[in-house]
Protein backbone atom coordinates (compact mmCIF):
# COMPACT_ATOMS: atom_id res chain seq x y z
CA UNK A 1 0.00 0.00 0.00
CA UNK A 2 1.31 3.66 -0.59
CA UNK A 3 -1.34 4.93 1.27
CA UNK A 4 0.53 7.70 3.05
CA UNK A 5 2.38 8.36 -0.38
CA UNK A 6 -1.20 9.20 -1.57
CA UNK A 7 -2.05 11.09 1.11
CA UNK A 8 0.65 13.69 0.51
CA UNK A 9 -1.12 14.68 -2.61
CA UNK A 10 -3.94 16.31 -0.56
CA UNK A 11 -4.62 18.77 2.16
CA UNK A 12 -7.30 16.89 3.85
CA UNK A 13 -8.46 13.47 4.64
CA UNK A 14 -11.97 14.43 3.16
CA UNK A 15 -10.37 15.47 -0.34
CA UNK A 16 -8.80 12.10 -0.18
CA UNK A 17 -11.93 9.65 0.38
CA UNK A 18 -13.42 11.71 -2.50
CA UNK A 19 -10.34 10.81 -4.10
CA UNK A 20 -10.55 7.54 -3.35
CA UNK A 21 -14.36 6.74 -4.33
CA UNK A 22 -13.41 9.07 -7.73
CA UNK A 23 -10.38 6.76 -8.47
CA UNK A 24 -12.65 3.28 -7.98
CA UNK A 25 -15.66 5.17 -10.09
CA UNK A 26 -12.80 5.70 -12.90
CA UNK A 27 -11.46 2.54 -12.75
CA UNK A 28 -14.54 0.80 -13.15
CA UNK A 29 -15.68 3.37 -16.04
CA UNK A 30 -12.12 2.48 -17.80
CA UNK A 31 -12.33 -1.27 -17.14
CA UNK A 32 -16.08 -1.30 -18.56
CA UNK A 33 -17.27 -3.27 -15.62
CA UNK A 34 -18.37 -0.09 -13.79
CA UNK A 35 -22.15 -1.31 -13.27
CA UNK A 36 -21.05 -5.13 -12.51
CA UNK A 37 -19.21 -3.46 -9.43
CA UNK A 38 -20.78 -0.39 -8.48
CA UNK A 39 -22.37 -2.13 -5.37
CA UNK A 40 -18.94 -3.25 -4.08
CA UNK A 41 -16.81 0.09 -4.32
CA UNK A 42 -18.55 1.28 -0.88
CA UNK A 43 -16.79 -1.96 0.76
CA UNK A 44 -13.53 -1.94 -1.40
CA UNK A 45 -13.10 1.35 0.32
CA UNK A 46 -14.19 0.59 3.74
CA UNK A 47 -13.19 -2.81 3.87
CA UNK A 48 -12.62 -3.53 7.06
CA UNK A 49 -15.48 -4.15 10.35
CA UNK A 50 -13.41 -1.30 12.84
CA UNK A 51 -15.29 2.38 11.89
CA UNK A 52 -12.71 5.07 11.42
CA UNK A 53 -14.98 8.12 10.54
CA UNK A 54 -18.23 7.68 11.62
CA UNK A 55 -20.67 5.40 14.50
CA UNK A 56 -20.45 1.91 12.10
CA UNK A 57 -19.19 0.79 8.79
CA UNK A 58 -22.48 0.31 7.43
CA UNK A 59 -23.07 4.19 7.85
CA UNK A 60 -19.44 4.53 6.35
CA UNK A 61 -20.78 2.82 3.92
CA UNK A 62 -23.82 3.85 2.88
CA UNK A 63 -22.26 7.41 2.79
CA UNK A 64 -19.48 5.95 0.21
CA UNK A 65 -22.68 4.69 -2.37
CA UNK A 66 -23.99 8.73 -2.04
CA UNK A 67 -20.45 9.56 -3.01
CA UNK A 68 -20.34 7.11 -5.95
CA UNK A 69 -23.79 8.76 -7.58
CA UNK A 70 -22.36 11.97 -6.85
CA UNK A 71 -18.89 11.46 -8.74
CA UNK A 72 -21.30 9.18 -11.34
CA UNK A 73 -22.39 12.69 -12.06
CA UNK A 74 -25.19 13.30 -9.11
CA UNK A 75 -29.04 14.51 -9.31
CA UNK A 76 -29.53 15.41 -13.16
CA UNK A 77 -32.77 17.01 -12.17
CA UNK A 78 -30.47 19.30 -9.42
CA UNK A 79 -29.23 22.18 -11.63
CA UNK A 80 -26.36 22.89 -9.49
CA UNK A 81 -23.20 21.16 -9.54
CA UNK A 82 -22.45 21.89 -6.03
CA UNK A 83 -24.86 18.87 -3.77
CA UNK A 84 -25.18 18.31 -0.18
CA UNK A 85 -25.07 14.41 0.71
CA UNK A 86 -27.89 14.47 3.57
CA UNK A 87 -26.40 11.87 6.00
CA UNK A 88 -23.18 12.73 5.22
CA UNK A 89 -24.26 16.11 6.98
CA UNK A 90 -22.85 15.80 11.17
CA UNK A 91 -26.10 18.25 11.70
CA UNK A 92 -23.02 20.77 13.27
CA UNK A 93 -24.66 22.96 16.13
CA UNK A 94 -25.96 26.18 14.49
CA UNK A 95 -26.21 28.63 18.15
CA UNK A 96 -24.13 31.17 16.88
CA UNK A 97 -21.90 33.45 19.56
CA UNK A 98 -21.80 31.50 22.91
CA UNK A 99 -19.89 32.24 26.09
CA UNK A 100 -18.17 29.49 26.86
CA UNK A 101 -16.62 28.40 30.34
CA UNK A 102 -14.08 30.22 29.98
CA UNK A 103 -15.82 33.29 31.12
CA UNK A 104 -14.11 34.12 34.19
CA UNK A 105 -16.36 36.46 35.71
CA UNK A 106 -14.72 39.44 35.02
CA UNK A 107 -15.34 43.23 36.47
CA UNK A 108 -14.47 45.01 33.25
CA UNK A 109 -17.18 43.43 31.09
CA UNK A 110 -16.08 44.62 28.04
CA UNK A 111 -18.36 42.49 25.88
CA UNK A 112 -21.38 44.62 27.32
CA UNK A 113 -20.04 47.82 26.90
CA UNK A 114 -19.47 47.09 23.28
CA UNK A 115 -22.89 44.91 22.27
CA UNK A 116 -25.16 47.69 20.83
CA UNK A 117 -27.88 45.65 20.91
CA UNK A 118 -27.89 45.12 25.53
CA UNK A 119 -27.44 41.43 24.55
CA UNK A 120 -25.40 40.44 27.43
CA UNK A 121 -26.52 40.28 31.19
CA UNK A 122 -24.74 38.57 34.09
CA UNK A 123 -25.85 36.12 36.56
CA UNK A 124 -24.69 36.19 40.08
CA UNK A 125 -20.97 34.99 39.48
CA UNK A 126 -21.09 37.29 37.03
CA UNK A 127 -20.54 35.45 34.31
CA UNK A 128 -21.61 36.45 30.87
CA UNK A 129 -24.83 35.47 29.27
CA UNK A 130 -26.09 36.30 25.54
CA UNK A 131 -29.72 37.00 25.02
CA UNK A 132 -30.39 35.17 21.26
CA UNK A 133 -33.65 37.47 21.05
CA UNK A 134 -31.78 40.59 20.80
CA UNK A 135 -27.98 39.14 19.59
CA UNK A 136 -27.33 39.96 15.78
CA UNK A 137 -24.28 37.98 15.51
CA UNK A 138 -22.03 40.73 15.14
CA UNK A 139 -19.27 38.83 17.01
CA UNK A 140 -17.77 42.00 18.95
CA UNK A 141 -17.98 40.54 22.01
CA UNK A 142 -16.22 37.70 20.57
CA UNK A 143 -13.56 39.90 19.41
CA UNK A 144 -13.28 42.20 22.37
CA UNK A 145 -12.97 39.33 25.63
CA UNK A 146 -9.76 39.18 27.23
CA UNK A 147 -10.35 35.38 27.42
CA UNK A 148 -11.31 34.59 23.51
CA UNK A 149 -14.42 32.89 25.65
CA UNK A 150 -16.74 33.93 23.44
CA UNK A 151 -17.00 31.74 20.67
CA UNK A 152 -18.60 31.46 17.05
CA UNK A 153 -20.93 28.24 17.05
CA UNK A 154 -21.80 28.72 12.99
CA UNK A 155 -21.47 26.06 11.12
CA UNK A 156 -18.09 25.64 9.19
CA UNK A 157 -20.31 25.59 5.61
CA UNK A 158 -22.07 28.46 6.45
CA UNK A 159 -19.50 30.56 7.77
CA UNK A 160 -17.75 29.55 4.11
CA UNK A 161 -20.77 30.73 2.57
CA UNK A 162 -19.97 34.39 1.43
CA UNK A 163 -23.36 34.50 -0.08
CA UNK A 164 -25.49 33.10 2.85
CA UNK A 165 -27.07 30.26 0.47
CA UNK A 166 -26.52 27.58 3.16
CA UNK A 167 -29.56 27.00 5.43
CA UNK A 168 -30.49 24.04 7.79
CA UNK A 169 -33.44 22.00 6.75
CA UNK A 170 -35.95 20.54 9.16
CA UNK A 171 -34.04 17.40 9.57
CA UNK A 172 -30.80 20.02 10.92
CA UNK A 173 -29.17 18.74 7.53
CA UNK A 174 -27.28 21.47 5.24
CA UNK A 175 -29.22 23.18 2.45
CA UNK A 176 -28.15 24.70 -0.30
CA UNK A 177 -30.00 27.46 -1.95
CA UNK A 178 -30.04 27.29 -6.20
CA UNK A 179 -30.80 30.87 -6.56
CA UNK A 180 -28.04 32.28 -4.55
CA UNK A 181 -25.46 29.38 -4.76
CA UNK A 182 -22.47 30.97 -7.15
CA UNK A 183 -21.00 27.54 -6.96
CA UNK A 184 -17.20 28.56 -5.86
CA UNK A 185 -17.05 25.20 -3.90
CA UNK A 186 -15.84 27.36 -0.88
CA UNK A 187 -18.25 24.74 1.53
CA UNK A 188 -16.84 21.68 -0.18
CA UNK A 189 -13.34 22.64 0.69
CA UNK A 190 -14.85 23.87 4.24
CA UNK A 191 -16.71 20.93 5.48
CA UNK A 192 -15.31 18.56 7.54
CA UNK A 193 -17.40 16.12 7.01
CA UNK A 194 -17.04 15.56 3.33
CA UNK A 195 -20.90 16.24 3.04
CA UNK A 196 -20.94 19.08 0.53
CA UNK A 197 -19.55 17.65 -2.46
CA UNK A 198 -19.49 18.56 -6.20
CA UNK A 199 -20.76 16.71 -8.73
CA UNK A 200 -18.54 15.47 -11.04
CA UNK A 201 -17.95 14.84 -15.13
CA UNK A 202 -15.24 12.82 -15.13
CA UNK A 203 -17.66 9.50 -16.72
CA UNK A 204 -18.07 12.00 -19.63
CA UNK A 205 -14.65 12.24 -20.52
CA UNK A 206 -13.71 8.69 -20.09
CA UNK A 207 -16.95 8.18 -22.57
CA UNK A 208 -15.75 10.85 -25.01
CA UNK A 209 -12.28 9.22 -24.53
CA UNK A 210 -13.28 6.05 -25.47
CA UNK A 211 -15.46 7.22 -28.61
CA UNK A 212 -12.17 9.21 -29.95
CA UNK A 213 -10.95 5.45 -30.78
CA UNK A 214 -7.20 7.13 -30.16
CA UNK A 215 -8.28 10.44 -31.71
CA UNK A 216 -9.27 8.69 -34.83
CA UNK A 217 -13.14 9.71 -34.80
CA UNK A 218 -12.44 12.95 -33.48
CA UNK A 219 -9.24 15.03 -31.21
CA UNK A 220 -9.09 14.84 -27.56
CA UNK A 221 -7.96 18.46 -26.36
CA UNK A 222 -7.18 19.36 -22.47
CA UNK A 223 -7.10 22.65 -22.01
CA UNK A 224 -5.12 23.14 -18.89
CA UNK A 225 -5.60 25.99 -15.78
CA UNK A 226 -2.82 28.17 -15.08
CA UNK A 227 -2.65 27.21 -11.76
CA UNK A 228 -1.47 23.77 -12.29
CA UNK A 229 1.72 24.82 -11.97
CA UNK A 230 1.28 24.78 -8.43
CA UNK A 231 -0.37 21.50 -8.35
CA UNK A 232 1.39 18.07 -8.55
CA UNK A 233 4.04 19.15 -6.64
CA UNK A 234 5.49 15.47 -6.49
CA UNK A 235 6.12 15.66 -10.05
CA UNK A 236 7.67 18.21 -12.43
CA UNK A 237 4.49 19.66 -14.75
CA UNK A 238 6.17 18.25 -17.97
CA UNK A 239 5.66 14.97 -16.46
CA UNK A 240 2.06 16.00 -15.56
CA UNK A 241 1.74 17.23 -19.14
CA UNK A 242 2.66 13.65 -20.37
CA UNK A 243 0.44 11.87 -18.50
CA UNK A 244 -2.35 14.00 -19.62
CA UNK A 245 -1.48 12.76 -23.31
CA UNK A 246 -1.22 8.68 -21.55
CA UNK A 247 -4.72 9.36 -20.82
CA UNK A 248 -5.23 9.72 -23.93
CA UNK A 249 -5.46 13.08 -24.83
CA UNK A 250 -4.11 14.19 -28.44
CA UNK A 251 -3.05 17.88 -27.42
CA UNK A 252 -2.77 20.18 -24.43
CA UNK A 253 -3.11 23.50 -24.59
CA UNK A 254 -2.51 26.63 -21.77
CA UNK A 255 -5.38 27.60 -21.08
CA UNK A 256 -3.40 30.99 -19.81
CA UNK A 257 -3.31 31.70 -24.03
CA UNK A 258 -7.18 32.50 -24.20
CA UNK A 259 -6.01 34.90 -20.66
CA UNK A 260 -3.69 36.87 -22.76
CA UNK A 261 -6.57 37.02 -25.62
CA UNK A 262 -8.93 37.89 -22.94
CA UNK A 263 -6.84 40.49 -21.48
CA UNK A 264 -5.89 42.41 -24.76
CA UNK A 265 -9.84 42.81 -25.92
CA UNK A 266 -10.92 43.34 -22.11
CA UNK A 267 -8.38 46.27 -22.18
CA UNK A 268 -9.90 47.75 -25.19
CA UNK A 269 -13.27 47.10 -24.32
CA UNK A 270 -12.66 48.98 -21.19
CA UNK A 271 -11.08 51.60 -22.63
CA UNK A 272 -14.48 52.44 -24.99
CA UNK A 273 -16.83 51.68 -22.19
CA UNK A 274 -14.84 53.71 -19.27
CA UNK A 275 -16.08 50.86 -16.53
CA UNK A 276 -16.01 46.99 -16.18
CA UNK A 277 -15.68 44.18 -14.45
CA UNK A 278 -13.55 40.97 -15.47
CA UNK A 279 -15.18 37.75 -17.26
CA UNK A 280 -12.91 35.35 -15.76
CA UNK A 281 -14.33 34.00 -12.82
CA UNK A 282 -17.48 31.98 -13.63
CA UNK A 283 -18.40 32.30 -9.69
CA UNK A 284 -18.19 36.20 -9.23
CA UNK A 285 -19.89 36.53 -12.96
CA UNK A 286 -22.79 34.84 -11.39
CA UNK A 287 -22.59 36.70 -8.09
CA UNK A 288 -22.81 40.18 -10.08
CA UNK A 289 -25.97 38.00 -11.86
CA UNK A 290 -27.67 37.35 -8.79
CA UNK A 291 -26.91 39.90 -6.19
CA UNK A 292 -26.30 43.14 -8.40
CA UNK A 293 -28.66 42.94 -11.18
CA UNK A 294 -28.05 46.84 -12.17
CA UNK A 295 -24.31 46.27 -12.57
CA UNK A 296 -24.43 42.84 -15.05
CA UNK A 297 -24.01 45.27 -17.95
CA UNK A 298 -20.96 46.39 -16.28
CA UNK A 299 -19.49 42.53 -16.88
CA UNK A 300 -16.97 42.12 -19.74
CA UNK A 301 -18.31 40.94 -22.69
CA UNK A 302 -15.95 38.48 -23.42
CA UNK A 303 -16.11 34.87 -22.74
CA UNK A 304 -13.40 33.52 -20.15
CA UNK A 305 -9.95 32.45 -20.86
CA UNK A 306 -11.37 28.94 -21.15
CA UNK A 307 -13.63 29.71 -23.54
CA UNK A 308 -12.08 31.83 -25.64
CA UNK A 309 -9.20 29.51 -26.23
CA UNK A 310 -11.68 26.39 -26.50
CA UNK A 311 -13.27 28.38 -29.45
CA UNK A 312 -10.67 28.82 -31.34
CA UNK A 313 -9.63 25.57 -30.91
CA UNK A 314 -12.85 24.00 -32.10
CA UNK A 315 -12.58 26.59 -35.08
CA UNK A 316 -9.21 25.49 -36.59
CA UNK A 317 -8.95 21.89 -35.24
CA UNK A 318 -12.22 20.57 -35.55
CA UNK A 319 -13.79 18.04 -35.43
CA UNK A 320 -12.63 17.50 -31.47
CA UNK A 321 -13.83 17.76 -27.90
CA UNK A 322 -12.43 19.97 -25.27
CA UNK A 323 -12.24 19.15 -21.40
CA UNK A 324 -11.23 22.16 -19.25
CA UNK A 325 -9.17 20.59 -16.36
CA UNK A 326 -8.84 23.47 -13.18
CA UNK A 327 -9.51 23.99 -9.81
CA UNK A 328 -12.51 25.63 -10.14
CA UNK A 329 -16.09 23.76 -9.16
CA UNK A 330 -18.15 26.96 -11.18
CA UNK A 331 -16.42 25.98 -14.13
CA UNK A 332 -18.92 23.04 -14.17
CA UNK A 333 -21.21 25.79 -14.10
CA UNK A 334 -19.84 27.70 -16.76
CA UNK A 335 -19.64 25.20 -19.25
CA UNK A 336 -23.51 24.61 -19.15
CA UNK A 337 -24.23 27.99 -20.17
CA UNK A 338 -25.51 28.49 -24.03
CA UNK A 339 -22.63 30.97 -24.57
CA UNK A 340 -19.90 28.07 -23.75
CA UNK A 341 -21.44 24.95 -24.46
CA UNK A 342 -20.28 24.52 -28.03
CA UNK A 343 -16.96 25.22 -26.82
CA UNK A 344 -16.24 23.14 -23.63
CA UNK A 345 -17.39 19.49 -23.80
CA UNK A 346 -16.80 18.60 -19.91
CA UNK A 347 -14.54 19.98 -17.39
CA UNK A 348 -12.52 18.19 -14.21
CA UNK A 349 -10.53 19.46 -11.09
CA UNK A 350 -7.29 18.91 -10.39
CA UNK A 351 -8.38 16.15 -7.72
CA UNK A 352 -10.68 14.53 -10.18
CA UNK A 353 -7.43 14.30 -13.06
CA UNK A 354 -5.10 12.76 -10.06
CA UNK A 355 -8.23 10.04 -9.67
CA UNK A 356 -7.96 9.85 -13.94
CA UNK A 357 -4.48 9.16 -13.27
CA UNK A 358 -4.33 6.51 -10.82
CA UNK A 359 -7.24 4.66 -12.16
CA UNK A 360 -5.57 4.32 -15.56
CA UNK A 361 -2.43 3.31 -14.02
CA UNK A 362 -0.44 6.67 -15.00
CA UNK A 363 2.66 7.18 -12.33
CA UNK A 364 3.22 10.74 -13.67
CA UNK A 365 6.85 10.68 -11.28
CA UNK A 366 8.05 7.93 -14.19
CA UNK A 367 7.50 9.46 -17.28
CA UNK A 368 9.40 12.16 -19.53
CA UNK A 369 9.02 15.45 -19.60
CA UNK A 370 6.19 16.91 -21.91
CA UNK A 371 6.77 20.63 -22.91
CA UNK A 372 3.98 23.08 -22.66
CA UNK A 373 4.45 26.20 -23.50
CA UNK A 374 1.49 28.61 -25.17
CA UNK A 375 1.07 32.14 -23.42
CA UNK A 376 2.83 34.98 -21.81
CA UNK A 377 3.85 35.55 -18.31
CA UNK A 378 0.81 37.56 -18.10
CA UNK A 379 -1.63 35.11 -19.11
CA UNK A 380 -0.25 32.71 -16.80
CA UNK A 381 -0.62 34.91 -13.66
CA UNK A 382 -4.21 34.76 -13.73
CA UNK A 383 -3.84 32.01 -11.84
CA UNK A 384 -3.62 34.41 -8.55
CA UNK A 385 -5.10 37.29 -7.42
CA UNK A 386 -4.02 40.75 -9.26
CA UNK A 387 -2.88 38.66 -12.44
CA UNK A 388 -6.08 40.34 -14.63
CA UNK A 389 -4.97 44.00 -13.10
CA UNK A 390 -1.30 43.51 -14.24
CA UNK A 391 -2.17 41.57 -17.77
CA UNK A 392 -5.05 44.38 -18.31
CA UNK A 393 -2.77 47.32 -18.15
CA UNK A 394 0.22 45.37 -19.84
CA UNK A 395 -2.54 45.06 -22.61
CA UNK A 396 -3.52 49.19 -22.37
CA UNK A 397 0.37 49.72 -22.64
CA UNK A 398 0.88 47.28 -25.64
CA UNK A 399 -2.14 48.86 -27.69
CA UNK A 400 -0.99 52.13 -26.32
CA UNK A 401 -4.23 52.71 -24.96
CA UNK A 402 -2.86 53.94 -21.68
CA UNK A 403 -1.90 57.65 -22.89
CA UNK A 404 -5.42 59.15 -22.87
CA UNK A 405 -7.24 56.28 -20.54
CA UNK A 406 -5.98 56.87 -16.50
CA UNK A 407 -6.35 52.68 -15.51
CA UNK A 408 -7.69 52.68 -12.00
CA UNK A 409 -8.30 49.33 -11.09
CA UNK A 410 -9.15 47.46 -7.90
CA UNK A 411 -8.01 43.65 -6.82
CA UNK A 412 -10.73 41.62 -4.93
CA UNK A 413 -10.11 38.06 -4.07
CA UNK A 414 -12.93 36.85 -2.11
CA UNK A 415 -16.34 37.34 -2.26
CA UNK A 416 -15.97 39.89 0.70
CA UNK A 417 -13.55 42.07 -0.98
CA UNK A 418 -15.68 41.45 -4.38
CA UNK A 419 -19.19 42.27 -2.29
CA UNK A 420 -17.16 45.67 -1.07
CA UNK A 421 -16.14 46.96 -4.01
CA UNK A 422 -19.71 46.07 -6.02
CA UNK A 423 -21.14 47.99 -3.28
CA UNK A 424 -19.38 50.97 -3.68
CA UNK A 425 -20.03 51.04 -7.49
CA UNK A 426 -23.51 50.55 -7.24
CA UNK A 427 -23.64 53.36 -4.67
CA UNK A 428 -21.75 55.39 -6.84
CA UNK A 429 -18.65 55.81 -4.50
CA UNK A 430 -15.79 53.77 -6.24
CA UNK A 431 -13.10 55.73 -7.17
CA UNK A 432 -11.72 53.08 -9.50
CA UNK A 433 -12.73 52.11 -13.22
CA UNK A 434 -11.94 48.18 -13.23
CA UNK A 435 -12.79 45.51 -11.30
CA UNK A 436 -10.64 42.35 -10.67
CA UNK A 437 -12.98 39.97 -8.96
CA UNK A 438 -12.12 36.49 -8.20
CA UNK A 439 -14.37 34.28 -6.00
CA UNK A 440 -11.57 32.37 -4.02
CA UNK A 441 -9.18 33.88 -1.67
CA UNK A 442 -6.27 34.06 -3.53
CA UNK A 443 -7.56 33.37 -6.85
CA UNK A 444 -7.65 30.33 -8.96
CA UNK A 445 -5.00 29.17 -6.67
CA UNK A 446 -7.25 28.88 -3.80
CA UNK A 447 -9.50 26.75 -5.92
CA UNK A 448 -12.05 24.00 -4.38
CA UNK A 449 -10.76 21.64 -7.11
CA UNK A 450 -7.17 22.30 -5.77
CA UNK A 451 -5.10 19.33 -4.40
CA UNK A 452 -3.37 21.69 -2.06
CA UNK A 453 -3.79 25.17 -1.02
CA UNK A 454 -0.48 25.90 -0.15
CA UNK A 455 1.51 29.37 0.68
CA UNK A 456 4.02 28.89 -1.88
CA UNK A 457 1.43 28.14 -4.48
CA UNK A 458 1.51 32.00 -5.42
CA UNK A 459 5.16 31.96 -5.83
CA UNK A 460 5.17 28.47 -7.92
CA UNK A 461 2.57 30.55 -10.48
CA UNK A 462 4.97 33.61 -11.06
CA UNK A 463 7.89 31.14 -11.62
CA UNK A 464 5.83 29.47 -13.88
CA UNK A 465 4.74 32.86 -15.42
CA UNK A 466 8.35 33.49 -15.72
CA UNK A 467 9.18 30.59 -17.57
CA UNK A 468 7.18 31.27 -20.61
CA UNK A 469 8.84 31.89 -23.69
CA UNK A 470 6.76 34.81 -24.87
CA UNK A 471 7.76 37.78 -22.65
CA UNK A 472 4.71 39.94 -23.89
CA UNK A 473 0.63 39.90 -24.76
CA UNK A 474 0.82 41.11 -27.93
CA UNK A 475 3.77 38.36 -29.14
CA UNK A 476 1.47 35.31 -27.67
CA UNK A 477 -1.61 36.42 -29.18
CA UNK A 478 0.09 36.94 -32.67
CA UNK A 479 -0.11 33.66 -34.08
CA UNK A 480 -3.84 33.41 -33.32
CA UNK A 481 -5.06 36.62 -35.52
CA UNK A 482 -4.66 34.03 -38.29
CA UNK A 483 -7.89 32.53 -36.74
CA UNK A 484 -11.45 33.12 -38.83
CA UNK A 485 -12.71 35.03 -36.10
CA UNK A 486 -10.56 37.80 -36.12
CA UNK A 487 -10.65 37.78 -39.70
CA UNK A 488 -14.58 39.31 -39.26
CA UNK A 489 -14.73 43.39 -39.80
CA UNK A 490 -16.09 43.84 -36.08
CA UNK A 491 -13.95 41.97 -34.30
CA UNK A 492 -10.85 43.88 -32.35
CA UNK A 493 -7.67 45.36 -34.37
CA UNK A 494 -4.67 43.24 -34.95
CA UNK A 495 -1.76 43.59 -34.28
CA UNK A 496 0.31 46.08 -35.90
CA UNK A 497 3.49 44.53 -38.36
CA UNK B 1 -6.92 28.54 -53.07
CA UNK B 2 -3.71 27.34 -51.10
CA UNK B 3 -4.21 26.66 -47.68
CA UNK B 4 -1.37 26.96 -45.55
CA UNK B 5 -1.19 25.52 -41.47
CA UNK B 6 1.10 25.99 -38.94
CA UNK B 7 1.19 24.13 -35.89
CA UNK B 8 0.52 25.91 -32.78
CA UNK B 9 1.32 23.93 -30.23
CA UNK B 10 3.74 24.01 -27.27
CA UNK B 11 6.29 21.80 -29.38
CA UNK B 12 6.35 23.95 -32.15
CA UNK B 13 5.64 27.13 -30.32
CA UNK B 14 9.15 26.69 -28.79
CA UNK B 15 10.79 25.73 -32.38
CA UNK B 16 10.05 29.03 -32.97
CA UNK B 17 6.31 28.52 -34.65
CA UNK B 18 5.75 32.76 -34.12
CA UNK B 19 8.65 33.29 -36.18
CA UNK B 20 7.13 31.00 -38.96
CA UNK B 21 3.87 32.45 -39.07
CA UNK B 22 4.88 36.39 -38.93
CA UNK B 23 7.32 35.27 -41.68
CA UNK B 24 4.42 33.73 -43.77
CA UNK B 25 2.87 36.63 -43.27
CA UNK B 26 5.23 38.98 -44.31
CA UNK B 27 5.99 36.99 -47.40
CA UNK B 28 2.72 36.61 -48.53
CA UNK B 29 1.42 40.44 -48.25
CA UNK B 30 4.81 41.30 -49.90
CA UNK B 31 4.20 39.10 -53.08
CA UNK B 32 0.50 40.08 -52.82
CA UNK B 33 -0.85 36.64 -52.54
CA UNK B 34 -3.34 37.45 -50.04
CA UNK B 35 -5.73 36.21 -52.45
CA UNK B 36 -4.30 32.73 -53.14
CA UNK B 37 -3.05 31.63 -49.85
CA UNK B 38 -5.05 31.02 -47.18
CA UNK B 39 -3.10 30.79 -43.47
CA UNK B 40 -4.31 29.19 -40.71
CA UNK B 41 -3.20 27.69 -36.99
CA UNK B 42 -3.81 24.55 -35.34
CA UNK B 43 -2.79 22.96 -31.81
CA UNK B 44 -0.97 20.15 -32.96
CA UNK B 45 -0.52 17.69 -35.86
CA UNK B 46 1.17 15.06 -33.44
CA UNK B 47 4.27 15.01 -35.09
CA UNK B 48 6.26 17.10 -32.20
CA UNK B 49 9.04 14.69 -32.48
CA UNK B 50 10.43 16.34 -36.08
CA UNK B 51 13.48 18.40 -36.46
CA UNK B 52 11.02 21.89 -37.41
CA UNK B 53 8.11 23.51 -36.86
CA UNK B 54 4.95 21.57 -38.38
CA UNK B 55 3.21 23.28 -41.92
CA UNK B 56 0.89 21.85 -44.09
CA UNK B 57 0.27 22.87 -47.46
CA UNK B 58 -3.29 21.42 -49.17
CA UNK B 59 -2.97 18.33 -46.65
CA UNK B 60 1.16 17.83 -47.66
CA UNK B 61 3.41 17.57 -44.41
CA UNK B 62 6.25 19.69 -44.40
CA UNK B 63 9.08 20.18 -41.08
CA UNK B 64 9.93 24.29 -41.09
CA UNK B 65 12.81 25.99 -39.62
CA UNK B 66 12.32 29.31 -38.39
CA UNK B 67 15.61 30.13 -40.60
CA UNK B 68 14.35 28.48 -43.99
CA UNK B 69 10.94 29.85 -44.21
CA UNK B 70 11.69 31.85 -47.50
CA UNK B 71 13.10 28.72 -49.16
CA UNK B 72 10.20 26.86 -48.03
CA UNK B 73 8.30 29.79 -49.34
CA UNK B 74 9.77 29.85 -52.58
CA UNK B 75 9.88 25.81 -52.97
CA UNK B 76 6.53 24.86 -51.94
CA UNK B 77 4.00 28.02 -51.83
CA UNK B 78 4.87 30.23 -54.43
CA UNK B 79 4.84 26.57 -56.85
CA UNK B 80 1.50 25.84 -55.53
CA UNK B 81 -0.13 28.88 -56.18
CA UNK B 82 1.04 29.04 -59.98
Amino acid sequence: MTTNKDQRKFDTKVQYLQYKVLREVARGALNDNLLENITDIPKTIIPGNVPTMRCCVYKERAIIAERVKLAMGGDRSNPNVIEVIEIACDDCPTGGYEVTNACRGCLAHRCEDVCRRNAISFDHQQKAHIDKNLCVECGQCAKVCPYSAIVSRRRPCENSCKVKAISMTDGKAACIDNNKCISCGACVYQCPFGAIIDKSFLLDVIDMMKKSKNNTAYKMYAVVAPSIASQFTYAKLGQVITGIKKLGFFSVVEAALGADMVAYKESAELVEKGFLTSSCCPAFVDYIRKQFPDLSSHISHNLSPMATIAKYIKETSSPCRVVFIGPCTAKKMEFQKPEVRPYIDSVITFEELQAFFDAAGVDITTLHEGVLDNASYFGRIFARSGGITDAVGQALKEQGLDKDFDYNPVTCDGIEACRTALLKKSKGVLPNNFIEGMACVNGCIGGAGCLTHGEKNKTEVDIYGRQAMEKSISDAISVLHLSSDDKKPDSSPAKNG
Amino acid sequence: MVKVTVCIGSSCHLKGSRQVVEELQYLINKNDLGESVDLGGTFCMGRCGENGVSVTVDGDYYAVKPESVLDFFNDVIVKKVK
